[in-house]
């Protein structure tokens, strides 16, 4: 290689080096806003900010929903296998809204630390199988896979 | 030897003559491939446990979403082989990607907007994997505006060349993002070290149609590379021979 190729190939791999350190710094110090939500450990520390709009994210929690005889609000619990949150959601859930499914709501807390959600919305795992397979996979974990948990 | 062919294949006329008569091998195995993808995909594949049939979306977003990161990293590589070695084919390369690795994106973009609203319960939302893949269709739109806005194409290829090593950083973001934050977007399926989380029957299809999409790249690439090297080669002897047929 002679020496002006190489130079450039030195400038080069600094150039892409130094980019992705500064950006590396950037990404670490706005870490807490890229985060698309709080899990409800984070609403138990007191981590989410007070009476401001933000997203709560987690699985729904199996045999919590209950919803209201004359009107469309749900009420269920949110879940992130450590902590519990009650969410409470005036409006038509997705599709994919199920017990054991995760989902990111959008609200925020009122003063019983209750979470009165604006929107729901449901977060698909990255697993897809037909239907058999899941019920031959849930037959043979036995009965603590109820539901369609993430395995 | 193997130095003798790169550097024989990456003269203008060789390349001409030499991918002119690859192209329509490419093409056909190309289409066989999608078409077998597609039928595998839409008719033979079962329906997802969770998502029914709507998952099926899956064989056009996810293959144009690995193209989209897959022509980013092929035209930044090109672009750095054009600035080191100021190789004439390899800036050319570089612009022909983009436009190509644009319309994966957009269709990514699209197709994960569809595959949302029904799943999720939102066409759009900014997460840390939809704002990078969206920052990934800016930049492949900069770097073809920053190549057309600079008359000398020469100068112009290093521009871009420049542009597209500074965007690699994203590349990983967009990679990562699922895992590095809380998104609304899954985890990775097939592109990680674990067994892919997808059913066998499932992920055959995606494979076939992944490579399908990996050879369309490869044909248009080619055909738009050709086109490039004509139009700049145009004062050249090699282009004079063949259009007067010598």
């Amino acid at each position: 290689m002679t020496p002006a190729r190489k130079k450039r190939l030195t400038l080069i791999i600094s150039l892409v080096i130094g980019v992705g350190i500064a950006t590396g710094f950037a990404l670490y110090a706005f870490n807490q806003n890229l985060m698309f939500f709080f899990t409800p450990t984070e609403v138990s520390q007191g981590k989410v900010p007070n009476n401001t709009l933000f997203r709560l994210g987690g699985m729904v929690v199996d045999g919590s929903v209950s919803k209201a005889e004359d009107s469309v609000i749900v009420k269920f619990d949110l879940t992130d296998n450590v902590n519990n949150v009650t969410v409470v959601y005036d409006g038509i859930l997705p599709d994919l809204f199920r017990e054991g499914q995760g989902i990111v709501a959008m609200g925020r807390l009122n003063a019983n630390g209750q979470f009165m959600a604006d929107e729901v919305l449901a977060k698909h795992d990255e697993n897809y199988m037909p239907p058999e397979v899941r019920d031959a996979m849930q037959k043979s974990m036995g009965e603590k896979m109820k539901g369609a948990t993430t395995p | 030897m193997i130095m003798k062919f790169l550097h024989k294949l990456a003269s203008p006329p060789h390349f001409y003559r030499l991918v002119g008569r690859l192209i329509p091998w490419l093409g056909g195995l190309c289409l066989l491939l999608l078409l077998a993808g597609l039928y595998g995909g839409l008719v033979l594949a079962p329906a997802d446990y969770q998502q029914g049939e709507g998952f099926r979306i899956i064989y056009v977003h996810v293959p144009s979403a690995w193209m989209s990161l897959f022509i980013y990293m092929v035209m930044a590589g090109a672009g750095a082989i054009g600035l080191i070695w100021r190789i004439k084919l390899a800036e050319v390369m570089t612009i022909s990607s983009a436009p190509i690795g644009a319309a994966f994106t957009f269709l990514a973009l699209v197709t994960g907007s569809l595959w949302g609203k029904p799943m999720w319960g939102t066409y759009w939302v900014w997460d840390a994997r939809l704002t990078s893949e969206l920052i990934l269709l800016f930049l492949y739109l900069g770097i073809m505006a920053l190549y057309g806005a600079i008359e000398d194409k020469r100068t112009a290829s290093r521009a871009i060349a420049i542009l597209a090593l500074v965007g690699v950083v994203n590349i990983p973001i967009i990679h990562y993002s699922v895992e590095w934050w809380n998104t609304l977007h899954q985890g990775p399926t097939v592109t990680k070290f674990d067994k892919p989380s997808i059913h066998l029957s499932m992920l055959i299809p995606l494979l076939l149609m992944a490579v399908g999409f990996k050879l369309y790249y490869v044909v248009t690439l080619l055909m738009r590379a050709r086109n490039e090297l004509l139009v700049r080669e145009r004062n050249s002897r090699w282009v004079a021979e063949m259009v007067t047929g010598k």
